[in-house]
């Protein structure tokens, strides 16, 4: 199988040999890894966001000899999402609020700090973001490191001396505006989402100009056609409710070079409970294919109308072709927070797959002809009624960990949560002012009682074919690599390394923190392999550790206190990045 | 009463520590950075009952308030007191309350609307202005109630992110203006705002229904979990100081309700 990674940046080496999908035992002959596949230039490693390096030293063989080579403090204690990065002999990482990117230089022993720099931004920004003040990294093109920032400025920087040489702002975090995700380059643009959906923004996506900061277009997730690049989002909305209409677009991108498109999800719609917005609430919690040289969509699909759950729908779609039934076709799948795992065609858009990757009761499963959920009506929440146990919770059944896909097993490796909720209209609450009886959100584990799984996930069959159940979420994301090693991070900190094809665990370190941020390899110009991964637990699960909640209250950090309440048994706050190799 | 400053429990003559309030910078009829808001002269109030001066913490009142003021990671960024919570307000210890408001209707005076209760037929054919809070699905209870009943398509939302652009009075000035015929608004705000027009506007209390969430709050003050001995000092001085309270409260034109509880322990 050819992944369209190849076809992006790592060059045509992974697609020398065609393999079928399905079975674990095809196994394609790890091809000699490029220059390109030596480097991690932008978050997700290509553009079919497939997080699968072509590098081999390390394998299932000797990585139980890794060591850890040296390590880096941030200086920042909240939740570290995202990865590095490293192009040529220079890594760049990131940290959350105040969003510093560090340049290190990996040509000297230590890897000392070749630049830093240092945004500023207004404090006043901190309450606004939703979910700690993570940010999920910086990418590189043409000599410039590319930064959101939590205010919303996009930055671009000289990759070779840190110099700010444009600063666009997006938006006004005054008007509940943040950006906490990675901006994707593609050809000569820059292009970033927005964050605060719960603050009724309205989504949209911009592109810059990657030299200049120019805005060349940008595409809102509701509203009018001129503005959506796609028509029917109005009609599914009352009065002009679309403004406020959220469909935020914190998450991943992924770009097609041969068909010209690219393609995100946008997030739960506004702030009005489901009772007061009938309606699909189009293109919340929807899948957008977009030409990235005009912002028009080719095409919408839509995983959760009229969403009543917060299965905020942002997460990556990875490019990939796949065997369905007996046909190889080019293929986007999506891990999404309702718990269905999506297949469709990238091209048109069309709903091959539905299947649940773990536990799901609001709905019965997804008719694959009107692409439509098939809700279990008792599962539907409403502002004036109790709903009890609703799976997965409204962390989802994945977050935005970011998955990857070997093309060596065809597998998608997944990191899950386990979690249920309940719906209790009782909790008095208060805010602006205002006290009210707030809808309150208590998220639990799952059937089973462990509250993540890190699974393996056979595409072609729309199934799992092993999982590693975790003590707590699996909120780090996954990498993948020709070694047919597997890599992904615990909530308690443990960096684990798995057996591609078994699921084994062949090898684990307890880093400083809890891990929610995302491994990623490079070769060094020593020509060793290494791992890297940042530490520092916080974001939405590890809210209560990062910002010293009360673990009184259950239902604090929207339920995240009462389903990780022991988190500060296992980790402490605070951003280290660790990298390994072998002896 | 002036309370000697050696007779303060906890406060060292000549050396007594600021009592530290969390407070939002911009939410008038609240507070304010200028410190012109009504529980910015209760904290005055307060302090200066303990002898000591108000040192402000500033944070936006919304998710995560508690949390980065009172709770904040770092000891130098906490403060000891919300001077406006609701009572029972799990994220903090909370004093008996000092007083009661509701949800009110605000419309224009002698323009024939005369909504008393949220059954009223007229609801479905005018232009409501409500706040949306920006919680996850979650609004003032009056608009879970008219959703209930089916009043949708003709609510309009209001943001409660103020800035210069959005300030607090928008959702009243809508109705002095006419963009909405009716909001339905917290009574502190609604109080406040409707007294600044130069329209006569109606406060109407919205009665709560059998079966409908509450629309009437009793308001405390909050201290941090657990410390019981600022609970007391602030408790008392809430005790000691009712009437001055009240008079602020009315002087803001904020809708009081069952006045005898505001006094009682």
């Amino acid at each position: 199988m050819c992944v369209i990674a190849a076809l992006g940046i790592a060059g045509l080496a992974g697609c020398s040999s065609p393999t079928s999908t399905a079975p674990a035992s095809t196994t394609a002959p790890a091809a000699a890894a490029t220059d390109a596949d030596k480097q991690w230039t932008m978050p997700n490693k290509n553009q079919s966001a497939t997080r699968y390096s072509a590098v081999s030293e390390i394998n299932t063989e000797n990585v139980k000899n890794l060591k850890v080579a040296w390590s880096f403090s941030t200086g920042v204690l909240r939740g570290h999402e995202g990865e590095p990065l490293v192009v040529g002999n220079t890594m760049f990482v990131h940290t959350p609020f105040p969003n510093i990117v560090y340049a290190l230089d990996l040509s000297k022993e230590g890897a000392p700090v070749k630049w830093k720099y240092v945004p500023k931004q207004d404090p006043a920004v901190i309450p606004i973001a939703c979910c700690d003040t993570v940010n999920r990294g910086v990418t590189y093109a043409n000599g410039k490191i590319f930064l959101n920032q939590l205010d919303t400025n996009t930055v671009a920087l000289d990759a070779e001396t840190g110099k700010e040489l444009w600063k666009v702002k997006q938006g006004d975090y005054k008007q509940g505006q943040t950006v906490t995700s990675a901006p994707m380059v593609i050809k000569d643009k820059v292009i970033s989402g927005i964050s605060g959906g719960e603050f009724g923004v309205r989504g949209f996506v911009t592109a810059n100009d990657i030299n200049t900061g120019k805005q060349i277009w940008r595409m809102y997730s509701t509203g009018p056609e001129a503005e959506v690049g796609f028509p029917g989002s109005v009609e599914t909305w009352k009065g002009e409710e679309w403004k406020r209409g959220g469909g935020t677009t914190w998450g991943w991108y992924s770009y097609d070079p041969e068909l010209d498109l690219f393609y995100y999800g946008t997030g739960n719609p506004g702030s009005w409970n489901p009772d007061q917005r009938p309606g699909d609430n189009k293109y919340s919690m929807t899948i957008f294919a977009r030409n990235p040289d005009t912002g028009k969509a080719a095409w919408a699909y839509q995983k959760t109308p009229h969403d009543a759950w917060d299965y905020d729908g942002i997460n990556e779609n990875v490019l990939v072709d796949v065997n369905v039934n007996g046909q190889m076709r080019k293929v986007l799948v999506n891990f999404d927070r309702n718990g269905f795992s999506y297949m469709l065609d990238r091209k048109t858009g069309e709903l091959l797959q539905a299947n649940p990757f773990v536990h799901v009761n609001w709905a019965k499963g997804v008719d694959l002809k009107t692409g439509k959920p098939i809700e279990d009506p008792e599962k539907r929440t409403s502002a004036t009624k109790n709903t009890k146990d609703i799976c997965p919770s409204a962390m989802g059944g994945k977050n935005q960990q970011p998955v990857s896909y070997s093309p060596r097993t065809g597998f998608f490796y997944v990191p899950t949560n386990n979690l249920c909720m309940d719906y209790e209209g009782v909790q008095v609450k208060y805010q602006a002012g205002q006290p009210y009886v707030g809808a309150i959100v208590v998220s639990k584990p799952g059937p089973g009682g462990n509250r993540g799984e890190f699974i393996a996930w056979d595409p072609s069959a729309g199934k799992k074919v092993w999982g590693i159940k975790e003590e707590l979420s699996a909120w780090g994301g996954a990498l993948s690599t020709a070694g047919d090693v597997v890599f992904y991070g615990t909530m308690e900190g443990w960096l684990k390394a798995v057996h591609a094809k078994t699921g084994d665990v062949l090898w684990k370190f307890k880093t400083p923190s809890g891990i929610i941020g995302n491994p990623m390899t490079y070769v060094g110009p020593d020509g060793k392999q290494y791992i890297a991964v940042l530490s520092g637990v916080g974001g939405w699960s590890g809210i209560g550790v990062a910002a010293d909640m009360s673990l009184e209250d259950p239902t604090a950090g929207l339920g995240a206190i009462g389903a990780f309440k022991d988190l500060a048994n296992f980790s402490n706050q605070g951003g280290v990045l660790t990298v390994f190799s072998l002896p | 009463l002036v309370c000697l400053t050696l007779a303060c429990p906890g406060i060292v003559f000549g050396q007594a520590k600021p009592l530290r309030v969390c407070s939002d910078p911009e939410n008038m009829p609240f507070s304010n950075q200028k410190l012109e808001g009504f529980e910015n002269r209760i904290a005055s109030l307060m302090a200066k009952e303990l002898g000591t001066t108000v040192s402000y913490v500033w944070w936006g009142q919304r998710r995560g308030f508690i949390r980065n003021t009172m709770n904040a990671t770092l000891q130098e960024g906490r403060c000891d007191v919300v001077i406006g919570v609701p009572e029972g307000y799990d994220l903090v210890s909370t004093t008996p309350p000092y007083y009661r408001s509701t949800y009110v209707f605000v419309y224009p005076k002698g323009k024939g609307i005369s909504v008393k209760s949220l059954d009223d037929p007229s609801l479905k054919k005018l232009k409501i202005g409500v706040h949306l809070l920006g919680d996850d699905y979650t609004n003032p209870p009056p608009v879970h109630e008219l959703s209930k009943r089916g009043v949708v398509d003709n609510v309009v939302g209001f943001n409660t992110f103020y800035s210069a652009e959005n300030p607090p009075s928008t959702i009243i000035d809508a109705v002095a203006s006419g963009k909405v015929n009716l909001a339905i608004v917290w009574g502190p705000i609604a109080g406040y705002y409707a007294a600044r027009q130069k329209v006569p506007l109606e406060l109407v209390p919205v009665p709560s229904g059998q079966g409908d969430l509450p629309f009437a709050f009793n308001i405390s003050m909050g201290v941090k979990k657990g410390d019981e001995a600022l609970k007391a000092r602030v408790d008392n001085v809430r005790r000691q100081r009712s009437a001055e309270i009240t008079a602020i409260l009315k002087e803001y034109g904020v809708p009081l309700m069952d006045a005898g509880r505001t006094h009682t322990k």
